[in-house]
């Protein structure tokens, strides 16, 4: 495989470009949709250039979300909401698994272990198979419709405790006693090295992290009630509602386009960070 | 005490949950919530002999059988071609990397927008070329174009961790064994074995996929139907819990799928422990 011939080195080529049309074709798609007129593309003889509606279709979705045949939230509020979700797991969750890891891996008190392996069995139970159980809790607390209904049950997160935990155990013994030696508390020791230390990984999960909190559907869709709640990934579901051919898809595409912006962009330009992370959060 | 934020999260909102899912598997309650009764296996017994269960588990095999096959499949082959030592091998990995942050709901939108049968670009077609395509009407063409719609946000997954499998495998290895053999047979004897863990890895990780991060994809499309035609089992908890109000079903469902994740992840453990120690 290593040694490509002349003669057939443009097959790989013409797959690849063909993979990558397919799978470019919907945004491609979605794009000229939200540059014509609804009109256009309910006759469904949409051309395939962009069309000059451009500017007032995106204003129109951030600025009202509703159309003729809509009744919806402003994008603007949509996207607000989204980021502070999928900002507040991800810094939440790594917050939270790397003090818990710290204690772990640092500390020795008794029934860590035990703890340890509490944290671990969550790894087997996703949010989506204790939906309704987890629902009750959430609205027995009164959280249904605030942000920390909608954050903290998807915080906990397993895998990036054991991550960190894996980060930890590299660090050796000696470094520590050193520490130690030198009058640093355990304080001092989290912040002036483990912290250092663990920058990369950090990065890497925070984008794996921010990805996830932006795309959770199931659990918004309980938790939110309130329609200036919704996050930007029910707010377009909504806006469907019936699939009929006669309704506002130029508002729609537009919105489709803003809701997968972000994480795309966060994807494209963080792309190291984003394969480092892929792949070791899942070991 | 470190580890008391995350223990207090994980007590409130997985085990206690967990526990009351089992607890209310076993329970009766009347629509009013006025009387529970204890009815031991009763719920189970009900679900597993009822008809709309058994073919929601049928309408799950299919769904996760294609969508894992697909999109593995799809994946490997970009992945190869990736790997053949061709220029811009990180250009194409860009381009084909970034589905995977789009949100299942909104893939669902493109694709819904793409074969709507009288404005999507390719329903429109099929139906002028005399086809009926009516994805709400047809239960095989909903379950078609869920499948293809989930696909496609999955094969980038795969393709990184095939692209990465590939790229770890000694070139000297496939060199010396291309020599002696043809190029596909290289493929097939050498190199699929030795990409055997990813591949393990992906199916396991592909299933739990089609579970579970499918239901935006479902539920934005054709919300279970037409007539359950495309109602998986993680979507049929949701319906009967939150839809139809019924506590002790939902959660003897709920129940079925955590010892089926349980039993998975448990095999996926062994699974890694054994390929330690070849």
């Amino acid at each position: 495989m290593a040694t490509p011939g002349r003669r057939e080195s443009w097959i790989p080529h013409f797959v690849l470009i063909i993979g990558v049309v397919v799978f470019a074709f919907p945004i491609y798609f979605a794009l000229i949709g939200s540059t014509h007129d609804a009109a256009t593309i309910s006759t469904g003889r949409m051309p395939l250039v962009p069309g000059g509606h451009t500017v007032e279709n995106y204003w129109q979705a951030l600025t009202s979300g509703s159309g003729s045949h809509i009744l919806a939230t402003p994008v603007r509020t949509l996207l607000i909401n989204s980021l502070i979700m999928a900002l507040v797991i991800a810094v939440g969750k790594i917050a939270i698994s790397i003090i818990s890891a710290y204690a772990v891996v640092f500390f020795d008190f008794p029934c860590r272990m035990f703890f340890f392996w509490m944290i671990f069995v969550t790894l087997m139970l996703p949010v989506e198979v204790r939906i309704i159980p987890t629902y009750k809790v959430v609205t027995d607390l009164g959280m249904i419709n605030t942000f920390s209904g909608l954050t903290i049950p998807l915080i906990a997160s397993a895998t990036a405790t054991l991550l960190f935990r894996q980060v930890f155990l590299t660090i050796p013994d000696e470094l520590a006693e050193a520490a130690k030696i030198d009058g640093a508390g355990p304080l001092r020791f989290f912040w002036q090295m483990v912290l250092p230390l663990s920058k990369t990984n950090i990065a890497a999960l925070f984008v794996i992290l921010f990805i996830y909190g932006w795309n959770q559907y199931l659990w918004p869709l309980l938790i939110t009630t309130n329609r200036s709640m919704e996050t930007i990934v029910i707010g377009i579901v909504k806006m469907i509602g019936t699939s009929d051919a006669q309704t506002d898809w130029n508002l729609i595409m537009a919105t489709a386009i803003l809701a997968m912006l972000p994480p795309v962009a966060v994807v494209i330009f963080m792309q190291h960070w984003f394969v480092k992370g892929l792949v070791e959060t899942e070991k | 005490m470190l580890v008391a934020p995350q223990l207090t999260i994980t007590v409130v909102f997985f085990f206690w949950p967990a526990a009351q899912a089992i607890y209310y598997s076993v329970l009766r309650q009347d629509p009013f919530g006025l009387r529970t009764e204890f009815v031991w296996i009763e719920n189970f017994r009900i679900i597993l002999t009822d008809p709309l269960y058994l073919g929601s588990i049928q309408v799950t095999i299919i769904f996760s059988t294609a969508v894992a096959m697909l999109a593995m499949g799809v994946a490997l082959l970009f992945a190869v071609m990736a790997d053949t030592g061709i220029r811009g091998t990180q250009v194409y990995r860009t381009l084909l990397m970034w589905p995977y942050a789009v949100a299942p709901a909104v893939a669902a939108s493109l694709w819904l927008f793409i074969f709507h049968p009288s404005i999507g670009i390719i329903g429109r077609h099929l139906n002028e070329m005399g086809m009926l395509w009516d994805y709400r009407l047809n239960g095989g063409q909903a379950l078609l174009l869920v499948i293809l719609a989930s696909t496609w946000k999955q094969v980038s997954y795969n393709f990184l961790f095939f692209l990465a499998g590939l790229q770890a495998i000694p070139k000297s290895v496939i060199e010396a064994a291309s020599m002696d053999a043809g190029r596909a047979r290289c493929f097939w004897s050498i190199v699929f074995p030795l990409l055997s863990p990813t591949t393990f890895f992906l199916v396991v990780v592909n299933v739990v996929y089609a579970f579970f991060d499918t239901f935006g994809v479902i539920h934005a499309l054709t919300g279970g139907g037409p007539a359950k035609a495309t109602e998986t089992l993680i979507y049929k908890v949701y319906t009967d819990g939150v839809m139809n109000l019924d506590l002790g079903g939902s959660s003897a469902q709920s129940v079925i799928l955590m010892v089926f994740v349980i039993t998975l992840t448990a095999l996926q453990f062994r699974f890694i422990e054994r390929k330690v120690h070849y």
